[in-house]
This record gives structure tokens, sequence and C-alpha cells, in this order.
């Protein structure tokens, strides 16, 4: 059948089962916003501004396992999907980005709202296209979807300039497509699993590093069954958080800048790390020369360029990490008397990082008098569903939600890590509402992350999202303050958030609900009225403004040598 | 230490951004690259000449794989190609020079492009250390302008590849 390029898009968006697409319409894509307009099959959700859209986007991506699309028009409206862009493409977040371009008569002469996005978004995306011709446009749709999602997920950009929407020519959608210069390896190499395992039973303190990765391919059951069988404590990045179950007795937490005690010790002092969908990233890693001193390293990874990047390793294994997970539980299932004696033999092991914990277990000083910020998050565990989706900002809501929510299931928490994007939290979090209408999800962020996306509460109260908005208001940039306090003589440059903004207020002129706690006593009540009102919530809390993010290991420094209380 | 990397790449617009672009975005060197279509049409081939210590020239590889455009990629340092690369250079050629001049060129197996009373403009080609050679004799004698290609490499012996 013949069709515009605008249909075409639409077609293929349904065929690839795209449900939801975040967008904003703008005169390069007014042909497809036409053609949207009769469309029943896809559900548009218009943003009040690009970069949200793509955040919410990314959120559903993250919630769901899908791919996340998002629509802009040119000049601007590209431009500012960029951070959006690049948060994903940190954070490895399979998206497909639609941007109208200028009619391909008018590229390259400075036309009015022009610019060249594919220019701009080469260093952030995994690939991105131009169309020419609207001939190609199909098979470019699904190249961009088979890459977004496959190998090391990430985002794809596709360029469609006006004329090629409104150019028609016959339809048809591939099955599939051949890349010739885009094979990602999937299958772990089995000796190479063997070897692992025989190296895992061959350690006497072993510890197993978890990323995102483990996130992203799904992995987390068999991760946690692996653990779990060779009694191989656990710790995980930020972005792996979810992905082994922290009421676990074999989890260890976070590690890193933020970590626990317990975590920075096991891997200081651990004799073999397997890092499973993990990079190795500064804030992990502290100063390199120290980082786990005495240990072998595995690494599993289905990106060949994160092996090596930042550390040694041992023996690497390319490929899929569910795959490889799989796999190495066989050859362990068949070996598995020698299996129940290591697991057992590593006792001592486990009681050393136990000793840890009970000498230095997270925690802060409770107050009665003024809120502190951990209690909010351990009231907001406590009193939400099991399956309740967080998503947060970036700062110290980010660090206490990662120390102290506890996550135990996947794509739970949605979170940039990468990028550290401030104002991610509260589009990711209406994305996520989007894909689970039903789920309690909710944003935790700080006041001033939230004010960087504060105009998407109009998206939700309009499309009736119901995500409930967690305030830890401190007036100040914490984070940064934070690093001030400790590492600048407390010269608070320019992080006093001075103008006192009426949250609830602001919330009600959206025509959404606002609460506010500014005592302790009040924490629980807010919370419990917070998820019994059925539309989107603002709540409050007034936080004790010097609070620190702790332990805390210095930039730069070693992972033992953390900062427990200052 | 240098090595003499060869990529194939699709032969389509915006390939060579990709690539220059991974090696600025990553402070990789490039010490000279160079790109032109192969005998199949849809291919294009680069030979980039860069430097760095094994992780990162392990990294360049493994970089250059993850994109999309990149078909495949070579690294011939081990010997195991020839390397050829071309300079045009324009140099002064008056009176006893003019001589002394064409003696080099006639060593180095070199050609006179062009010809004025006061200068000749010479087509060398070799390997890069060949160029080195010619252009540290002829610099004395005033180099009024040079323009080199970069090397490009093939393999030895009887086995082609093209992707």
């Amino acid at each position: 059948m013949k069709m515009n390029g605008a249909r075409i898009l639409l077609e293929c968006l349904k065929l690839e089962g795209v449900e939801t697409v975040f967008g904003y319409p703008g005169g390069t894509v007014i042909n497809l916003y036409d053609e949207l307009f009769s469309f029943k099959a896809i559900r548009h959700i218009l943003p009040r501004h690009e970069q949200a859209g793509v955040h919410a986007a990314d959120g559903y991506a993250r919630a769901t396992g899908k791919v996340g699309v998002a629509i802009a028009t040119s000049g601007p409206g590209a431009t500012n999907t960029i951070t959006g862009i690049a948060t994903a493409y940190m954070d490895s977040i399979p998206l497909v980005i639609i941007t109208g371009q200028v009619p391909t008569a008018l590229i390259g002469n400075d036309a009015f709202q022009e610019v060249d996005i594919i220019g701009i978004t080469r260093p952030c995306t995994k690939h991105n296209f131009l169309v020419k011709d609207v001939k190609d446009l199909a098979t470019i749709v699904k190249k961009a979807f088979y890459i977004a999602r496959s190998g090391r997920p990430g985002p794809v950009l596709i360029d469609l300039p006006k004329d090629v929407q409104i150019a028609t020519t016959e339809f048809s959608y591939p099955e599939s497509v051949d890349i010739r210069g885009y094979k990602p390896t999937v299958e772990g190499h089995p000796r190479q699993i063997e070897k692992a395992v025989s190296m895992i039973l061959a350690s006497r303190k072993p510890l197993i590093y978890v990323g995102g990765g483990v996130v992203l391919a799904n992995g987390a059951e068999e991760l946690t069954d692996l653990a779990r069988k060779l009694g191989v404590p656990v710790t995980t990045t930020l972005m792996g958080l979810g992905s082994f179950p922290e009421n676990d007795p074999l989890s260890v937490g976070l590690l890193g800048m933020h970590g626990t005690y317990c975590a920075n010790m096991a891997v200081t002092n651990c004799d073999l790390l397997v890092a499973v969908g993990a990079r190795f990233d500064d804030r992990v890693t502290g100063k390199i020369a120290t980082f786990a001193p005495h240990a072998k390293i595995i690494h599993v990874d289905v990106d060949p360029t994160s092996i090596k990047k930042n550390v040694r390793v041992d023996l690497p294994i390319v490929g899929d990490v569910k795959g490889v997970l799989s796999r190495m539980l066989k050859v362990a299932a068949e070996q598995s008397a020698k299996v129940k004696a290591f697991a057992k033999d590593l006792a001592p092991w486990r009681g050393e990082i136990e000793a840890w914990r009970v000498k230095h277990p997270l925690g802060y000083k409770s107050s009665t008098s003024v809120i502190k910020p951990q209690l909010v998050i351990q009231k907001l565990r406590e009193l939400s569903d099991p399956d309740a989706i967080v998503a947060t900002d970036v700062g110290q809501h980010q660090m206490w939600t990662a120390q102290f929510f506890q996550f135990n299931k996947p794509r739970t928490l949605l979170s940039s890590g990468g990028l550290g994007t401030m104002g991610y939290g509260l589009p990711a979090a209406m994305g996520a509402q989007a894909a689970f209408p039903k789920r309690q999800v909710m944003v935790i962020c700080g006041d001033g992350g939230f004010q960087m996306n504060m105009q998407e509460i109009a998206t939700l109260v309009q499309n009736r999202l119901p995500v409930k908005i967690v305030i830890l208001n401190n007036n100040f940039l914490g984070m940064v303050r934070q690093w001030q306090e400790l590492f600048f003589d407390k010269r608070y440059s320019q992080t006093c958030m001075e103008l006192p903004i009426d949250f609830v207020k602001l919330a009600e002129a959206f025509g959404a609900k606002g609460l506010r706690a500014t005592k302790p006593a009040e924490v629980e009540s807010v919370i419990k009225e917070g998820f019994k009102i059925p539309g989107p919530v603002i709540m409050e809390f007034k936080i004790a403004r010097e609070e620190k993010v702790l332990p805390m290991v210095p930039a730069g420094a070693s992972l033992n040598e953390m900062v427990l209380n200052a | 230490m240098l090595h003499t990397i060869t990529v194939l790449v699709e032969n389509e617009f915006g390939v060579l951004s990709r690539v220059a672009g991974l090696f600025s975005g990553r402070g990789f060197n490039i010490d000279s690259l160079s790109v032109a279509p192969t005998n199949e049409e849809t291919l294009s081939r680069m030979t980039i000449v860069t430097r760095g210590d094994d992780q990162i020239l392990e990294q360049i590889t493994k970089q250059l794989n993850k994109l999309i455009d990149v078909i495949k990629v070579i690294d011939f340092t081990d010997g195991s190609a020839i390397e050829r690369e071309m300079a045009l250079i324009k140099v002064t050629a008056e009176d006893v020079s003019r001589a002394e001049v064409l003696r080099i060129v006639d060593i180095f197996r070199a050609k006179i492009i062009d010809v004025t009373p006061k200068s000749y403009t010479i087509e060398a080609t070799g390997a890069p250390a060949k160029i080195d050679a010619i252009l540290e004799l002829l610099r004395p004698l005033g180099l009024k302008e040079l323009v080199r290609t970069g090397p490009v490499a093939i393999g030895r012996g009887a086995k082609g590849w093209k992707g």
C-alpha cells in the first residue's frame, strides 16, 4: 500500500510494538502529527519540554525493558532532547528518538529551526540516521529498533526531514535486518565460562560485583540463583540495585563513593572479584591503583570496550549477561557436591564481612525535632507496595534512596547513574507510570532537581498519571553543599536556594494535591495520606538542612579510606 | 609506538566524522588518515596512523569496531603489510641547486611534475621513512611547500580481504 513517510513511520512503530510515545509538535513534524491525529494504535503523551519527553521515554524503557520512543521537532526541539539522550546513552537505555528536520533541499542552508542534530548527537547516541529518501524509511526504523535494543542497548536517533514525511512510497516492513558492521557477541565463550566457575571454586574470598547490565539483560533471577548456590556475597552499583534482593543475607549493599563500609571493605579484601554487567566507573572504584588490590578479576560484559578500559582483567567474558549466568549455573550444577562444599567453606569470609557490617552499619542520628531524610526514605519503603517503582533525581536524596530504600526487585529503581542528570526523576517517573498505570510510582527528589523539570506536573495532571512526588527539601543544592562543607571550608558558593517556594500551593496551581511535613511526627501520616490520594501528589518534607551522605570516599581516595562520621 | 590501522567502513556520508569524532572524543591521537572508496563501491577504506601503548591500541580497535558503520579493523603494525605514501614537494631550484635537486630525485626514483625557472615540484612515493629521507635531503635546498597523503597499507601475500 502506498503511504506518506509520516504514516509509514507510525505503521513501523506499531509493528515494533510501541504503544506509548512522548512527543512535542512543531513545524517540521506537523505532517507526522497530522497523521497521528487519526492513528489510534499509539498513545501520545505531550510533555511540557522535550527534555522531559526523552526522560519519560527513558523511564518507560527502564521500567518495562522495552524501547522508549520520543518525538521532537527540528532545531530547538531537537537540541532540547540532548540531555535526555546523553542520560540514556551513559546508562545504556534503549530509546528511539525521532526528530523533524528541515526539507532536504534546505539542509545546510541555516534554514529556520535547522540544526545539525546528526552531528550534535553523534557522540551521545549508539547510532543515528538521517533519512534522505522515503524508500529507506521503513528499513531505517527497523534498524534503529534493532540497534537500540540489541547488544549493549542505547539511544538511536532518526532525523526525518519534512519532505520525506510528505513523500509517498509503497510500504513494506522488513522482517529482519542484517547490518554487516554490527554483529554483537551474544554468546559467551563456553571455555571461558567453565574457567570462570573453576576460578570461583578455587577462591577463598570471592565477591560478585553487579552493575546495570544485569538489569538490562533481565538476568537478575540467574544472578540471584548463582550467588545463592555458591554462597558468594554480592555488592551492587547504583545501576545494579534491584538485581539482587537487598534483604538477602548475601547482599552487602552499594559499593563505591557512598557505598557501605562492608561493601568497600569486601572489595578491598576479596581475592576474586566477579564483575557482571558493570563498567568500573570512577565513582565505584575510587583510586584505581588500590582498587581490589588482592583480587583476580573476572569481567562479564556484552560490550567488549568495557573490558580492560579501566582495570586489568584476568578473565574476560564477552556476551549477554543472562546467557552467561545461566551457563555458569549449568556448569556449577554439574559439580554440585563441590559447589556445596565450596559454599560451606566460605563461612569465614562471610563472617568477616558480617563483622564489618556490625562494626559500621549504615545509619544516621535520629531526631525528634527535625526530619532526617533517611527516616523519610525508610518510611517510604515501609509504607509503599513491594513492587513500587521509585525514580530519583540526582544528589543527596539519590544516595539516601540507594542506601536506605532497600531494592529487592529489578526495574524498580530509575536513576541517572552515568550522566547524573538533575531534573531526570519527575519525567522518568511519569514515563514509568504511563507504562504501569496501576502500579505505585514515586519520584524522590531534592528541591533543586525538582525545579529543573517541575513543569511536568501539568503532564501528570492532564494525563491522569498519579505519580507521588517526594521532595526532600533542605533549601540547598545538598550534594555540592556537602562537598563545600568537607573540602572547601564551608564556603557555600551558590548552593543555597534562598527563595522558600510553597510547593503545596504549586501543586494546587497545577491541579494536583500538595502535602507538607515539617516535624518527624508528621512523616508517616503525610506519606500515608499521599499514597491514598488517587492523583498526583507533592509530598514535601522539610529536612535537616545540613545532613550529609555518609560514608563517603573522597574523590581520588581508595575505597577503604571512607569518611564515616564528619 | 606508531600503529597503522586499516578500517573498512560503509561508503556513506558522515562515516568519516564518526571515526574522526571517536578519536577526538576519546583523546586518541591521529598522525594521519587517508580514505577512499574500494573496489566494492559500497565500501570505503581508511588507513589511520595512530600511537599509544597496547592498552590504548586495544581500546582504539575495540571502539572502532563498536561503530555501526565499521565493518572490519586490522592493526597492521606487526610488519604484515606494505605501506606507501605519496608526497608532493615544491622546492627552490636555482643555479647550482637545480642539478642537486635532480640528483636527489633520481636517487629516490621520484618525478619532477612541474618546473619553473625558480622551482621544481616533485612527486615522491614510498614507505613513510623514504619520504622522510628525501625531505631531509631537500630541506637545506629550500622547501617551499609540502603535502603528504599519509600512508595507505595493504597486507602481504596472495590473500585479499574485502570485508
